[in-house]
Parts: structure tokens; sequence; C-alpha cells
């Protein structure tokens, strides 16, 4: 068993404690005047780093598609199940894009793995982090707000090629 | 003066005073937020008007917009009597406090104070041990052991910490040989501040006063990490807005007090302004304004503490207030003795 060490007793001074009182006042006055961390926000917002998961958003090719092959593994793979996928078939190349996709974002948790399992990189987590909402019709995010132009999410596509 | 008149100007003075009171209070819990947000790296509350000057009205307005809760347990008329003795403590107190000389104003002699009474401390310090009547009913009605905690802890601590505040003034009053506030300031003189002649006493009343008003390091009759809100845990709206401004209130009257007695009232340290033939209007000016400048430098020590200082636990509180200043300001009156004795001041 580690035996107590006994710390030195406070000296004479010490025990006045109004020398210690006045040390700490010091203290917190100088605090007082020293420049504040605090960001406005509505002014002045965060930028947050391309390790930032945001809400989950479709990447848009430059021709105004989707990237998504309508897959479902993100569906699949969302553990709260706020992922909803209906592929149909289309003409070009990729042969399926999805006729519908709903992210809840009640159910959301911003986890990312649909990210992860995504074999397009069609779903990234964005840098957005401005989420209210007023009523719950209003958080079924379809695909008019989930798509987002691909250049804009360059960072976070070069994130994952490098780190995931 | 006939009695008519005095009637109306007591009615203007207390009408006066109440104005700068409330004023003062709500502008001491916007400094507190302000202050505590600084000493912390923060900003504090900036939105409303400039810099959140408008916040105290916001916050008062939200007060009297909520819905008022009175708990089941509770003792329906004394829970809703506690806020109000609070209040009247807390504003009462403030009759006796001289913030400048009398002046000649047309005809007539004003002094500025509301009651110019000669017993002027005793009235204060029987009415601030009333105040511990509404704290701790106010515990106890509330029908919540958090409550009765904070009520009996308060009971405990006004009564301890009143012994050596009584004491503290003891020393004052052999020195003015009088009770009267205004015999008091004047007796100080220019520069002989019973701040600096009788520095034990100074300290024993002003951690006293702290204590008084329950104040950080001694706020433990409403200490929130061990009883939620300490009496008042059960009180909402303007009940709860009623306790909130009878404790700022009180730090305005200790304040006050503190001034009165050891640091010279409303007059200037060195500078004898009589001397300097300026009109009788402007001096009386100079003087309310050094009162007030001293009050604020006060109120700020007051929130400058707060910020600063943990709390005490319980058991050294009690030691504090009876094996410390107790004693501390018995010595002080007997050192005030010998300093009459000595040189016959």
């Amino acid at each position: 068993m580690a035996e107590r060490i006994r710390k030195e007793d406070l000296n004479f001074l010490e025990r006045l404690y109004i020398p210690e009182i006045v040390k700490g006042l010091a203290l917190t006055l100088k605090v007082m005047f020293k420049p504040k961390f605090t960001m406005e926000y509505p002014e002045v917002k965060f930028i947050p780093p391309s390790s930032y998961r945001g809400r989950p958003v479709l990447v848009m090719e430059e021709d105004g598609t989707e990237r998504c092959v309508a897959c479902g593994l993100c569906s699949r793979v969302c553990p709260p199940l706020a992922i909803q996928v209906q592929a149909a078939e289309t003409e070009s190349e990729k042969e399926r894009y999805p006729e519908k996709f709903e992210i809840n974002m009640i159910r959301c948790i911003f986890c990312g793995f649909c990210e992860e399992v995504c074999p397009e990189e069609a779903i990234v987590m964005s840098k957005d982090y401005e989420l209210a909402f007023t009523n719950r019709e209003d958080a079924l995010y379809g695909k008019e707000k989930l798509l987002v132009p691909v250049h804009q999410l360059q960072d976070r596509i070069d994130f994952l090629r490098n780190y995931k | 003066m006939s009695t008519w008149e005095i009637v109306i100007f007591t009615l203007i003075k207390i009408l006066v005073i109440f104005t700068i009171m409330m004023l003062t209070v709500s502008y001491l819990v916007y400094f507190e937020r302000r202050i505590s947000a600084w000493t912390q790296n923060r900003l504090g509350p900036n939105r409303v008007g400039w810099e959140g000057v408008l916040q105290p009205f916001a916050d008062v307005f939200k007060l009297l917009l909520k819905e008022d809760i009175v708990p089941e347990q509770a003792e329906k008329k004394i829970h809703s009597l506690a806020p109000v003795i609070a209040l009247f403590v807390a504003f009462t107190t403030y009759a006796v406090i001289p913030i400048g000389p009398s002046f000649n104003f047309f005809d007539y002699n004003i002094s500025l104070v509301v009651a110019d009474v000669n017993m002027g401390i005793l009235y204060v310090l029987a009415l601030t041990s009333l105040g511990v009547y509404a704290i701790t009913l106010a515990g106890w009605s509330s029908g919540s052991k958090y409550s009765l905690l904070g009520g009996i802890r308060s009971s405990a601590q006004m009564i301890s910490y009143e012994i050596s505040m009584g004491f503290s003034v003891g020393g004052v009053i052999l020195l003015s040989e009088s009770l009267r506030p205004i015999a008091i300031v004047e007796s100080q003189g220019l520069w002989m501040w019973n701040a600096w002649i009788q520095p034990i006493g100074f300290i024993t009343f002003l951690v006293s006063a702290f204590a008084e008003t329950n104040r950080l390091p001694f706020d433990l009759p409403e200490a929130e990490p061990e009883l939620v809100g300490g009496f008042h845990t059960e009180y909402s709206s303007m009940k709860f807005a009623g306790f909130f401004l009878a404790e700022y209130a009180n730090m305005i009257i200790s304040s006050a007090l503190i001034i009165t007695l050891y640091l010279g009232g409303y007059q200037i340290p060195f500078i004898d302004i009589t001397t300097l033939g300026l009109a009788h209007w402007f001096e009386v000016l100079i003087y309310i304004t050094a009162f007030f400048f001293k009050m604020g430098a006060l109120l700020f020590f007051f929130l400058w503490v707060r910020w600063t200082i943990p709390r005490f636990r319980y058991d050294q509180l009690m030691n504090l207030g009876w094996k410390v200043m107790f004693p501390l300001a018995l010595l002080n009156i007997i050192w005030v003795a010998v300093l009459i004795m000595v040189f016959n001041l």
C-alpha cells in the first residue's frame, strides 16, 4: 500500500489568506483585459477543416447528373436507417441512377458510414453544419437539396483519398 | 419647514433613491454577467442594444412573462411572503445612508439622506438581521429538501457573521461617538478614514458584509453544485426576480455602508474642496460624484471577488466566522480604545 505523503503545511503568510486572495485577484484582473476567444456566430462563421463530418451530400458531376449508381449500400449500412434509395435505369454509361434519394436529417447521426461504404465516392460529408428546420417535413432532404457540385466537395474527396 | 413640506421632500427623496437603486441593480446584473465573461475569456451579453446595454430590460421582460410555479408541498402564504420580506429589507435599509452633504435649495435646507435618524447604524443592523427571515422562510416554506438546507445554512451563516459585523461597527462608533451616519462620515474628516485607522476592523467588516449578502466565497445558502439553487430552488417568475433584486440591492447597501463607515462617505481624500472657492451646487455635485465613484469601485470589487475565489466548505465557514473573525473584531475594539486613550482622538 502506498504511503500517504504529507504535503508541506502552509506558511504563515499563506495561512493569513489575504496575500493569496490578492494574488488571485491580480490574476483575474489580468485575464479580464486579455483578448477573447469568442466567435460571434452569425457574423463570423467557423470554417471546418476537411476532416469535419457535416451534412451528408450527393456529388453532382460537371454535367449536372448525380454520380450515384443507386447500389443501396449506404442505406444498408446506415445505423439509424436515415437513407432511402429507389433505383431506376438510365441510358447513360452507368446504367442505374437513384430515382429518389432521401436522407431524414432528424435520424442522421453524422457517423459517415455511408461515405465510407460508397464504392463511387458519390456520397460524402460536407462542411455544412447549419441544419435547423421548423417541422418534420423540412427535415426530409430530397435530391434537390442533397446534390452539390463536385468542385465544392473537392476538399473532402481529397481527404478521403489520402486518409480513408 | 412645515410638516407638509417635510412629507413632500421625503417622498421625492424616496422616489429618487428608489429609481437610482432599481437602475443600479439592473445594471449590476448586467455588469456581473459581463465581468464574469471577461474573467473567463468570453464576451458576455452584447446583443441587446449597443454592447448589450439594454440586456437588463430584456431580462426583466422575460421574467415578467414567465409562469409562476408554486410547488404543491409549499406553504403558499409564506412562500409568497418571503420575497416581499427580502425586497422590503433591501430597499428600506437605504433610508439612512447619506449620499452627500446638506445644501440650500431656495429657502430650504435639504440633507441628501432620506431619514437623518440619530440611531441610523442600529437601524441598518436591525434590518439586515431581519433579512435572514426572508431566506430562512423561503427555504422552509418551499417544501423541498434543497431549499430547506439552503435556508438553514443561511440562518447559521448570517447569525455567526452578524456578530463580527456588529463588533467591527463598535470600533467605528467608539471613534465617532455617534450612531448617526452623517456624524460618522464627518468624524472621519479628509484623510482619517476608518479604513486606515482600524484596518483589522475594515477587513472583518468587509468579510462579514460578503457573508451577509451571501456573495461568493460565502454563498453557501445557494451553493448550486450541492443544493440546485439553494433557498430559491422552488421560486420562479417575479418571485424569483424579487430574490434576485434583493440580493443585488443588498450588495449596493453593503457597499454604501462600507463607504459610510470606513471610506469617508462622500468626502474626497486630502483635497478640501471648500477652500477651492467653487459654487455651492458644484461642490455638492462633486461630493455626490465621489460617493457614487466609491460605490462603483466597491461594487466592482464585489463582482471581482466573486469570480476569483472558490466557495468555502461549511465547516471552514463556521471556523472562519467564530474562531477568526470574531476574535479579530474584538481585537479591533481594543486597538481603537487604546488609540483613543493614547492619542485622545
